[in-house]
């Protein structure tokens, strides 16, 4: 990556460089959006198929988490948008500022998925051997982190579930393999983003960006806007499946 | 070769304020209306505001509302190419006479 | 007449010497050339389980493997041959040297991304050749499921990570050539004036970019499965193996036009220039090349219909499938149209289109013969199907790669091929290819179902002969190996444009130099128009239509 904002050779002016970098920015983010597409396929046929499973699923959800993470990603696009803006009018200092806090807020996503993802491993939720969404309900004991309130609910909801499709805790692993592998391959791609959000800070602090040369900070919120579009599907389509019983 | 300054369009802040109080507004909508029993209509709304809240990102985030004709052509080209994949193949499930013993809307 | 060939002094070839500076190169050709090592190692390889096959194929109890192995070779076969061979060739060694040139840029608009998608390549071939080695797979190259993410025994996880990764450096070529074809034209290079091989190669790598990421997932999804038991395509779990397929295929048909839109463009550029007229229909054939990219997406149950989909969806995708032969047909048409008439020559990279122009016709014909619904039922699976797709691949997308690379050997390395021994080496492939192939037509018409390590014993002729053709082939793919090497250091130089040939990439020396041109080119004349280009040293009176009279040979004839 050119670090001052010179032209590389084969480009002609900055603006030929500028407007092929945005290109390519895009059609990459055309791959990606196929790369989800084929998941969110997965998805949208077992939803059809099993919707009992995948209801019993999204119940076990927090809406509450969820619901602050997304408000957590739809701020970071806000931060990052401003991080732009700060370049393109030339306010450096700002750029380090709505960067760094871009990546709080990632951070804070973050470590609401592991708190998110701590549950499930504790309650039996992961697919695979030891996979049981009756877990929490035959095991009171075990999830004390649920009211017995909470657990009286899910048991009713569950064994209405369960009548309507008897292999219930199979297809529920569907669910789960859609959860894990939809976030999972979010998580992953805000990691990612993380990682350059944190190398456009590094040269923003050191002053490198500029209204004539922004083009990493604009290329990086490009990607970080996409990430945070898929969260946009992902929260009604994981979390609120059937919520209003 | 001269190298005048990129010409962009540069949205303010005041749009930006705009759009994420509006994405987090439907937000609470999208949370509201999944307790509301609409049936088999809840996935479409959930869908609705989903697509609303993303295609403001786009546009106004992403400056897509700004870019050239070319740029927004490979937009609609990825959302395309992606309602192809869903759509298509959901069309041979859907078609089937029986599949899984589960009755599709349209079978 | 001409003035005598100059091999230039300094040029890409020559201007830093070193490991080093060829590993870490951001020059297109050289990546080109880098590419070129890489996919011929795979074509070997492919060609070694492919001679295990037909050996093995010889006697119809077959001596030579055991069943599990057997497994193994066609599998092995064909992703080596697909993934890691034809997928990359054209475009990654012809398209990654020629487009710049062609366009008149120094470089792509990425050139380190294009180093990059080497080096993902090399990597992800790196995993494939682990799972090669540690046993190999035996699923088929299709993956399908639960067989592959459940109950196969062999090293699936390597070979998936593997291709998952090598799919990225598809990824990035095909961006890298649409963002080229794009922003970085010279000046006067519209977008009529763009050579079809630039058509060709835009239209693949938008199928590149639409197509490859689905695979990728799948693919990924198909790893989780067999590693962490996620479900979605385990009947034992609920899932369905037939979403399996559809998310395979959706990437995977396309995938073919990835393998054969580049051979068209090179065709394109080939039977212009050896009939010495302009090319007949230029906008269609470029509209043509679109055409199978997008219609190429909406076809891919054609491999699933004996699945158990439904009804309508078979119609829809079996007359859509119909459609898709359609532009392809008008590309034969005008590749057909543009020799009438012309002034031709049977020079090598000729010999090849011509092979191409009568094989692809027969495996495009008999693609339909799959895509009916009725016909399907009794060639699904069968020799038939192996038959067709590889006088596609081969007849098709090889002999295109053969062709381009002759035709473009004397502008990459500077130096010609021995003429006669080229031609002979193209007739050898031509005769052993057919040999090969044409017999297994009739062994799946007869029922003979692909994938089996045995076959009752009426028919061993046919695939006695098969064998036999493809001794043949595998001399007529050892001889340009050798030769062009011999040639990259010994042969007669070249000269800028010893065909000639009207593209832009025939302005420049050969080879060229590191920046391509010397001053940018301005381009003032529309594509394969021999008449108005005096600088070609042909003899035809300027801007005059009519027959040229043949141009002084070239080379050393």
């Amino acid at each position: 990556m050119h670090r001052t904002g010179e032209l590389y050779g084969q480009f002609k002016t900055l603006e030929q460089q500028k407007d092929t970098a945005t290109l390519g920015m895009w059609i990459f983010l055309v791959t990606e959006v196929m790369f989800f597409g084929g998941i969110m396929l997965a998805y949208t046929l077992n939803r059809h198929v099993y919707f009992h499973a995948f209801a019993a699923g999204s119940n076990t959800l927090s809406l509450q988490l969820g619901g602050f993470n997304t408000v957590v990603l739809l701020a970071s696009s806000f931060t990052m948008a401003m991080a732009v803006w700060s370049a393109q009018t030339g306010k450096k200092q700002l750029i380090s500022v709505f960067l760094t806090l871009t990546i709080l807020l990632g951070f804070v996503f973050f470590g609401v998925k592991y708190v998110e993802y701590g549950q499930k491993f504790h309650h039996h939720l992961v697919p695979g051997k030891s996979f049981d969404i009756f877990y929490c309900v035959d095991n009171p004991t075990k999830c004390e982190d649920v009211s017995a309130e909470e657990l009286t609910t899910e048991r009713e909801e569950l064994e209405k579930a369960r009548a309507a499709d008897p292999d219930l805790n199979a297809h529920a692993q569907l669910y789960y393999s859609a959860y894990f592998g939809m976030t999972g391959l979010h998580a992953l791609h805000m990691v990612i983003g993380a990682g350059l959000l944190l190398w456009l800070l590094k040269n923003s602090l050191a002053g490198l960006y500029s209204p004539r040369w922004n083009t990493p900070v604009d290329m990086v919120g490009l990607y970080w806007h996409f990430v945070d579009i898929v969260w946009i599907y992902l929260f009604p389509l994981l979390y609120l499946i059937d919520r209003h019983k | 070769m001269s190298e005048h300054e990129p010409t962009e369009h540069i949205v303010s802040p005041g749009v930006y304020l705009t759009i994420i109080l509006t994405l987090l507004v439907l937000t609470g909508v999208t949370v509201w209306a999944a307790y509301v029993n609409l049936h088999q209509f809840n996935i479409v709304v959930a869908l609705a505001i989903a697509t609303v809240k993303a295609t403001l990102v786009v546009l106004f985030f992403m400056h897509a509302k700004y870019v050239p004709k070319r740029t927004q052509l490979v937009i609609f080209a990825g959302i395309f190419w992606l309602g192809l994949l869903l759509f298509m193949t959901m069309s041979d499930y859907i078609s089937r006479v029986d599949y899984r013993g589960i009755r599709f809307p349209f079978t | 007449m001409r003035a005598e060939p100059h091999y230039p002094e300094k040029n890409y070839l020559n201007e830093t010497y070193g490991i080093r500076s060829w590993l870490l190169t951001t020059d297109h050709k050289r990546i080109g050339l880098l590419y070129l090592a890489s996919v011929t190692f795979f074509f070997f390889i492919g060609g070694f389980f492919a001679m295990l096959i037909r050996l093995h194929l010889m006697t119809p109890s077959g001596y030579i493997l055991t069943p599990d192995t057997y497994n193994r070779m066609f599998t092995m076969h064909g992703v080596a041959m697909i993934f890691f061979f034809l997928i990359p060739s054209i475009p990654a060694v012809l398209g990654n040297f020629l487009i710049p040139l062609m366009i008149g840029a120094k470089d792509l608009a990425f050139p380190k991304i294009n180093l990059l998608s080497w080096y993902v390549y090399v990597v992800g071939a790196a995993f494939t050749l682990y799972s090669m080695v540690n046993g190999g797979l035996d699923t088929g190259w299709t993956f399908y499921t639960p067989l592959s993410t459940v109950y196969s025994n062999s090293a699936v996880a390597p070979a998936v990570v593997g291709i998952f990764i090598t799919g990225f450096s598809s990824i990035l070529t095909g961006l890298n050539f649409l963002v080229t074809i794009h922003t970085m034209r010279a000046p006067g290079m519209s977008w009529f004036r763009l050579p079809l091989f630039v058509w060709t190669h835009y239209a693949t790598a938008v199928v590149m970019i639409l197509g490859t990421p689905v695979v990728a997932i799948t693919l990924a999804l198909a790893g989780m499965e067999r590693l962490f038991g996620l479900g979605f395509f385990n009947p034992a779990m609920g899932g369905d193996p037939i979403l399996f397929q559809h998310l395979f295929w959706f990437y995977s048909h396309p995938a073919v036009y990835i393998m054969i839109l580049p051979s068209m463009g090179v065709i394109s550029e080939l039977i212009p220039t050896f009939a010495r007229k302009k090319l007949f229909g230029y906008s269609f054939v470029a509209a043509a090349s679109l055409a199978i990219a997008v219609i190429g997406f909406l076809v891919w149950t054609h491999h699933m219909f004996l699945t158990g989909q439904s009804t309508y969806a078979a119609l829809a995708f079996s007359f859509l499938t119909f459609l898709v032969a359609v532009p392809s047909a008008v590309k034969v048409f005008n590749w057909t149209a543009t020799l009438f008439g012309g002034s031709i020559s049977f020079d090598t990279p000729m010999l090849y289109a011509f092979g191409f122009l009568g094989l692809f016709l027969i495996g495009g014909l008999t693609g339909l013969f799959l895509g009916c619904l009725g016909t399907d039922i009794h060639i699904h699976d069968t020799y038939f199907v192996v038959a067709h797709f590889h006088y596609i691949m081969v007849g098709g997308a090889v002999m295109g790669y053969l062709g381009g690379l002759h035709f473009w050997w004397p502008k990459m390395v500077g130096r010609m091929y021995p003429e006669w021994l080229a031609r002979a080496a193209a007739i050898i492939l031509f005769v052993g290819f057919n040999l090969t192939f044409f017999p297994q037509f009739i062994l799946g018409y007869l029922g003979m179902p692909r994938r089996y390590h045995t076959y009752p014993p009426e028919f061993q002729i046919y695939n006695v002969m098969s064998t036999a053709g493809a001794s043949i082939l595998a001399v007529g793919y050892l001889l340009p190996m050798i030769y062009l090497v011999w040639a990259a250091f010994y042969g007669k130089v070249a000269g800028d444009n010893p065909w000639p040939a009207t593209g832009l990439e025939w302005l420049t020396t050969s080879p060229p130099p590191t920046e391509n041109f010397h001053v940018t080119p301005e381009v003032t004349w529309e594509p394969y128009d021999f008449h108005n280009r005096p600088d070609l040293g042909l003899d035809v009176p300027a801007g005059k239509p009519g027959k040229l009279s043949p141009s002084p040979a070239h080379g050393d004839d």
